[in-house]
């Protein structure tokens, strides 16, 4: 089958093509103001003629031309509440009479497709794959949603001002990772459709699509580059190493008195993995069950040992959430755990910025002595 | 072994958080069968009197009387839960902490004279030792019966400190701060409550009282930049959790 691009009229032709295999399809739904992945019934639930305008601690979804299927960057939520859900059960109890029998949850997952994943949501996948599918340990769940589930990506064709994708190599545009990934073209001239996998060829030959003209192809490409260049703000490249040779640069001190401690940077990061196990039981006590759901690590019971929680400032907090993020991560999974998808930006409500703090973190911190001219770095 | 004796007391309150008890429907049978109870006036005029083993208590103490009465019930419990925000921080009556109380009752009572009530209303902790607060305005009627569960098999409940946020997140709802410019006390909040008001488009009005390390002052300045005046954000602070500590501070910063 062939792998070369097609040409696509109209995104919805590619939804009814998914719903006619009766595959589960989610995808972008405007929900209380925003951009949420929930569901797609029918293609013309994909919505059309919006965009987003988003800043440190504030976003607004806005109409555009009405001919533009997807103008709006990343959302609230990540596929991550897919994936990885919020809360799982892991196993339950029932008492008998000479000991316990141990019950595993049920956890369906139809075929499923994610249409109108962005590169930097592919990248943060990835990443998650890392640590729930890494050789070493497997999430079974996980392993199997992700197996069973197609990723219909959709190059950026606009950059809100929260992206810094193109500073941390993670799009404006997918190479990889997807099995179908599709551009949007000058509003009304469709969208160029790119082939991943077979699966994603096998998908694209029942529509019996066009080849994309040579015009349209680089079209495409320059598209992606206008939108990494449009992008104002860039992660430092040596962020890594700054953040583990500062561990007392005062700006942590200066963080920390904006920082709500709330949670919602790690809970919107498409990456942040963090969980609370917790055992409940019922009544009767005869009945026990074990819940997974999502933590922080700007919780203070998130590390907490017998005698009390070992970060126990603001700063311990956001410095741990921080250097973890941008280079522990390096060390742990190999590569950085940020995508430069900008929600811990936009959705931090008071709207601490990452990309500003590390550029103040890269700044010599001026309670140290400067380095002699002669010393090796 | 013998049911553990369960006692329910009322102080200054509106009895919605025995309600709550009540309330637990489908719970309430295999909750009455494994305890007994010794004292629950709103639900039943029985009283076998103490010593009891758990005493949930509701309400803030507002009389010189019920100053006297907690001293009572601490000494006759093994442990003793209090349950809403009026028993953990004073309650919505804690306004008057920042008024004049005998101004008040001129205002409002055809006979002054007849009121005999003390200047302040106070959490109960503040008269004796508690051994767990369950926050709200009202409590979730989840984590009540997480508290009398765990209570009852000998284990710690599970009733986390972190922000309102933290619910908004599990539950999928939109962030009504950065989304909409609602004014909203859940990044400063304990969550518990279900997430209720955000997931109705809703500000958090704060019902389950300051979160774990708490930082209203960035909240604050965050709201004013938003177009709040200093007076719409000391009365956001200033409801049913008014008394506790850092919500008390930051609504007097802005008095």
């Amino acid at each position: 089958m062939t792998r070369a691009p097609l040409h696509l009229p109209d995104p919805t032709l590619l939804l009814a093509a998914l719903l006619a295999e009766g595959i589960r399809v989610i995808g972008p739904a405007p929900v209380q103001g925003a951009i949420a992945y929930e569901p797609l019934d029918r293609p013309e639930d994909l919505p059309k003629g919006l965009s987003d305008s988003q800043s440190p601690g504030h976003y607004r979804l806005a109409e555009t031309a009405p001919g533009r299927w997807f103008d709006y960057v990343v959302g609230p939520q990540s596929w991550k509440k897919w994936l990885f859900p919020a809360r799982q059960k892991l196993w339950s109890a029932e008492r008998t009479a000479d000991g316990f029998e141990l019950g595993q949850p049920d956890e369906p997952w139809p075929r499923t497709a994610f249409f109108g994943v962005r590169p930097c949501e592919i990248a943060a996948m990835e990443i998650q794959d890392r640590v729930f599918d890494n050789g070493s340990f497997t999430d079974p769940g996980y392993a199997r949603r992700r197996a069973g589930t197609l990723i219909v990506s959709v190059n950026c064709a606009r950059a809100a001002e929260t992206c810094f994708c193109a500073s941390t190599a993670t799009g404006p545009r997918a190479e990889a990772g997807y099995d179908l990934a599709l551009t949007e073209l000058a509003t009304g001239t469709g969208l160029l459709l790119e082939i991943g996998s077979d699966e994603g060829a096998r998908i694209a030959a029942t529509l019996a699509l066009a080849p994309a003209t040579p015009a349209q192809i680089a079209e495409a490409k320059a598209t992606s580059a206008a939108t990494a260049r449009a992008q104002t703000r860039a992660m430092p490249e040596a962020i890594a190493g700054t953040l583990k040779a500062n561990p007392e640069h005062p700006q942590w001190e200066d963080v920390a008195a904006r920082c709500l401690g709330c949670a919602n940077c790690t809970l919107a990061c498409p990456t942040c993995f963090c969980t609370d196990v917790e055992d409940v039981t019922d009544l009767s006590g005869d009945h026990a069950e074990r819940w997974r759901s999502w933590d922080s690590c700007f919780s203070i019971d998130f590390t907490y040992v017998h005698g009390g929680a070992v970060r126990r400032s603001g700063k311990s907090r956001y410095r741990q959430w921080m250097t973890h993020k941008l280079s522990a991560w390096h060390d742990q999974f190999g590569s950085s755990g940020c995508t430069g998808c900008g929600r811990c930006i936009a959705w931090c409500p008071v709207g601490i910025d990452i990309v500003a703090e590390a550029h103040a973190l890269s700044a010599p911190d001026p309670s140290l002595p400067a380095p002699a001219p002669h010393e090796e770095a | 072994m013998a049911n553990p004796k369960l006692a329910v007391w009322k102080f200054a309150s509106c009895d919605g958080c025995q309600l709550t008890l009540l309330d637990c429907e489908d719970e309430l049978l295999e909750i009455a069968g494994r305890v007994d109870i010794a004292e629950f006036l709103e639900a039943s005029s029985g009283r076998s009197g103490g010593p009891y083993d758990v005493s949930l208590v509701e309400g803030s103490v507002t009389t010189a009387h019920d100053a006297q009465r907690i001293q009572e019930i601490r000494a006759n419990s093994k442990v003793l839960i209090t349950i809403g925000a009026c028993a953990t921080a004073g309650g919505i009556q804690s306004l008057r902490n920042f008024a004049d109380v005998a101004e008040f009752t001129r205002q409002v009572y055809a006979h002054p004279d007849y009121i005999s009530t003390l200047a302040t209303a106070t959490p109960i902790s503040d008269h004796v030792k508690v051994d767990f607060e369950l926050r709200g305005c009202p409590i979730n009627k989840r984590q009540l019966i997480e508290l009398i569960s765990a209570t009852l098999a000998g284990r710690t409940p599970h009733v986390p400190k972190t922000s309102q946020c933290t619910e908004c997140k599990a539950h999928g709802t939109v962030c009504v701060l950065v989304a909409h410019g609602t004014p909203c006390l859940g990044p400063v909040t304990q969550a518990g409550c279900g997430n209720l008001c955000p997931s109705h488009g809703r500000g958090c009005y704060g019902c389950f009282g300051p979160k774990e390390a708490p930082n209203p002052e960035s909240l604050s300045a965050r709201l004013a930049e938003l177009g709040e005046t200093p007076r719409q954000i000391r009365d956001l602070y200033r409801s049913f959790n008014a008394a506790a500590p850092d919500f008390s501070r930051e609504s007097q910063r802005h008095d």
